[in-house]
């Protein structure tokens, strides 16, 4: 456990940039600025098969690659610091507690694509993450690590450190440009994909917090040494960040391909007095959940796929008996209702229909057919809305009729009495 | 008498906008430092850093109804945010939001007739390993009971 990202993440000071570079840190940037092309660099990045953290895991050294090698507009790195999944909380341990970590990682994003700007776009807030990098970026300036010329390379390379002002739908890629930009965060049409055509028309990467956090440990140890982690699809370590009724919730990096069952019973401990499990939410809210007849699924981008749900941005949600999955599902409902940008109708429309069907099933006023017309909501909003905000509100929906239907039809059963079920969540 | 950043604050803004390729990006951090000025960000607020951002002012105006962080209307001394998303509520997020309503006697939205709380509901704050959180202006108080919440708004007073 802890093996890569993690490793040493409670060293006492680690934030400061002398406690990190005596434990070995920014050995990665001399080596990569004196010794390693760029070419070769994201050559390297490819071949440790790292995917990306955020959620959708795509490969970090081909996304890195479609940037075009020349380019008349400023080619930008920017780092999504938004963490703003529902169940999710490691960017922000990373930044935390190992700052350098990051910034590490930029450093070596923008010398493979020939960046000289770089912005960390982080979560309105978490005003005092922003604060301790803001210091971390000037003790690195202050070294020469960030700034002009960086160890006589010639290299220049100045980071901004961005805070958005509360709105998930910035962490979706595009609309976390368009408010970096100035304008309200709202998606943008794809293609042309960031790395051909981003932040202010140039070519950006937007790479997640952990997977630039991996990059140094690639460049020291090399590709080979990742993969000794993980499967061979599913390469490396991840972090998953657990909540809910278990004994020990918290961040655990873990080989991807560790179990599940392995997750939740030996390193949480699992369930807290009196919790019996119920069912699990495996990589954010925006995922499929399962019964608790998944314990056994490895958890690594293809295992949990080929079981319907998602790796995600590894936020695993636990529920246990004394949860209502008609709340559960409630409540992630509104919560994607309140963050749909009201840009394209089926998201915004679909969501505020999703929560009114579930707000009367919860409240003891279903209907027969309420479970059909909830399902036909979801096919509106899969595919058809213009991000993937749309699809995430549909998972819960789709997934916990799929998984609990028999509470569901109950429920709706019970119509008759109207009255609030004692359950949380549904607020 | 009308609204105006101070020379030094002035001297801050330029410096921030200064930063980024286009001026307009300086937007959101423009409103942080209005809202640190003036508590809040009235009207009059968006006209000045559309000023500085050389913007209409009903670009500014749109920027900040779409983030939930900026205070349209003055605010109270402690703003008192209560995550209510799942891992929150499941592990006593409710309640918490339940007895802040009762203590306090105002709903979310709203301010303390003494100017001191206003109660507020927002989305997963990203500590939901350490739920349930409640975020009073900029920080975060996790794991929190009842009783440590009481504790915590009564040493506020
Ligand atoms: C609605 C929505 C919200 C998202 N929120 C985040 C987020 O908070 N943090 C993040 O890193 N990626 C988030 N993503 C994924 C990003 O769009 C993007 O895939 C990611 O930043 C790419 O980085 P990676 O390849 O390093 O994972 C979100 C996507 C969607 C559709
Ligand atoms: S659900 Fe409350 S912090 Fe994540």
């Amino acid at each position: 456990m802890n093996d890569i990202v993690f490793k040493g993440i409670d060293t006492p000071n680690l934030r400061q940039l002398a406690v990190y570079e005596a434990n070995g840190g920014y050995a990665a940037v001399r080596k990569a600025l004196k010794d390693i092309k760029p070419d070769e660099l994201i050559e390297m990045v490819k071949q440790s098969g790292l995917r990306g953290r955020g959620g959708a895991g795509f490969p970090t050294g081909m996304k890195w690659s479609f940037v075009p090698k020349v380019s008349a507009e400023p080619k930008y790195v920017v780092v999504n610091a938004d963490e703003s999944e529902p169940g999710t909380f490691k960017d922000r341990e990373l930044m935390e507690k190992n700052p350098h970590q990051l910034l590490e990682g930029i450093i070596l994003a923008a010398w493979a694509i020939g960046s000289h700007k770089s912005f960390i776009y982080i979560r309105g807030e978490f005003a005092h993450i922003a604060k301790i990098l803001e210091a971390a970026a000037l003790e690195a300036e202050a070294r020469g690590y960030l700034g002009k010329n960086i160890f006589g390379s010639g290299f220049d390379l100045d980071l901004v450190i961005h805070r958005g002002a509360g709105a998930y739908i910035c962490g979706e890629e595009t609309a976390l440009l368009d408010s970096l930009e100035g304008f309200r965060g709202q998606p943008r049409l794809k293609p042309p994909f960031p790395a051909v055509k981003g932040l202010y028309g140039g070519p950006t990467i937007v790479n997640n917090v952990e997977t630039l956090s991996f990059v140094p440990f690639i460049v020291n140890e090399g590709p080979a040494a990742f993969r000794k982690f993980g499967t061979e699809k599913s390469p490396g370590t991840k972090i998953f960040s657990v909540s809910g009724p278990v004994k020990k919730p918290g961040n655990y990096e873990l080989p991807l391909g560790t179990p599940l069952r392995k997750l939740l019973e030996e390193i949480c401990g699992g369930m807290l007095g009196g919790h019996e499990l119920l069912a699990v939410i495996p990589g954010g809210s925006s995922v499929p959940v399962w019964n608790k007849d998944y314990l056994d699924v490895p958890l690594d981008f293809e295992s949990v796929a080929a079981k319907g749900s998602l790796l995600g941005s590894g936020g695993v949600i636990v529920m246990s008996s004394k949860t209502s999955m008609v709340a559960a599902t409630l409540n992630l409902t509104r919560f994607y209702r309140h963050e749909s940008c009201g840009k394209c109708t089926p998201c915004r429309e679909g969501t505020y229909w999703m929560e009114k069907v579930l707000g009367r099933i919860h409240r003891g006023l279903g209907m027969p057919g309420d479970l059909e017309l909830l399902l036909d909501l979801c096919s509106t909003l899969e595919g058809r809305s213009f991000c993937a905000l749309g699809d995430a509100a549909a998972m819960p929906v789709r997934s916990s009729i799929l998984m609990f239907r028999d509470e569901y039809e109950a429920r709706i059963r019970e119509a008759a009495g109207g009255k609030t079920p004692e359950t949380a969540g549904s607020r | 008498m009308a609204l105006e950043f101070k020379p030094a604050v002035v001297d801050e803004c330029r410096k921030i906008i200064s930063r980024y390729p286009q001026p307009r990006s300086a937007v959101l951090p423009l409103l942080y430092v209005a809202q640190r000025e003036f508590g809040y960000v009235p009207k009059e607020a968006e006209a000045l850093v559309a000023d500085l951002l050389e913007l209409p002012p009903a670009d500014v105006a749109g920027v900040v109804s779409f983030y939930t962080m900026f205070h349209r209307q003055p605010v109270g001394k402690y703003v008192v945010q209560v995550c209510r998303t799942l891992s929150c509520a499941i592990m006593g997020g409710d309640n918490l939001a339940d007895h802040l309503q009762k203590k306090l006697g105002i709903g979310p939205g709203e301010t303390t007739p003494d100017g001191k709380f206003t109660l507020k509901w927002v989305e997963c704050l990203a500590s939901c390993g350490t739920a349930p959180v409640v975020q009073i202006n900029d920080d975060y108080h996790e794991n929190l009971t009842i009783q440590e919440l009481d504790r915590l708004l009564d040493s506020l007073r």
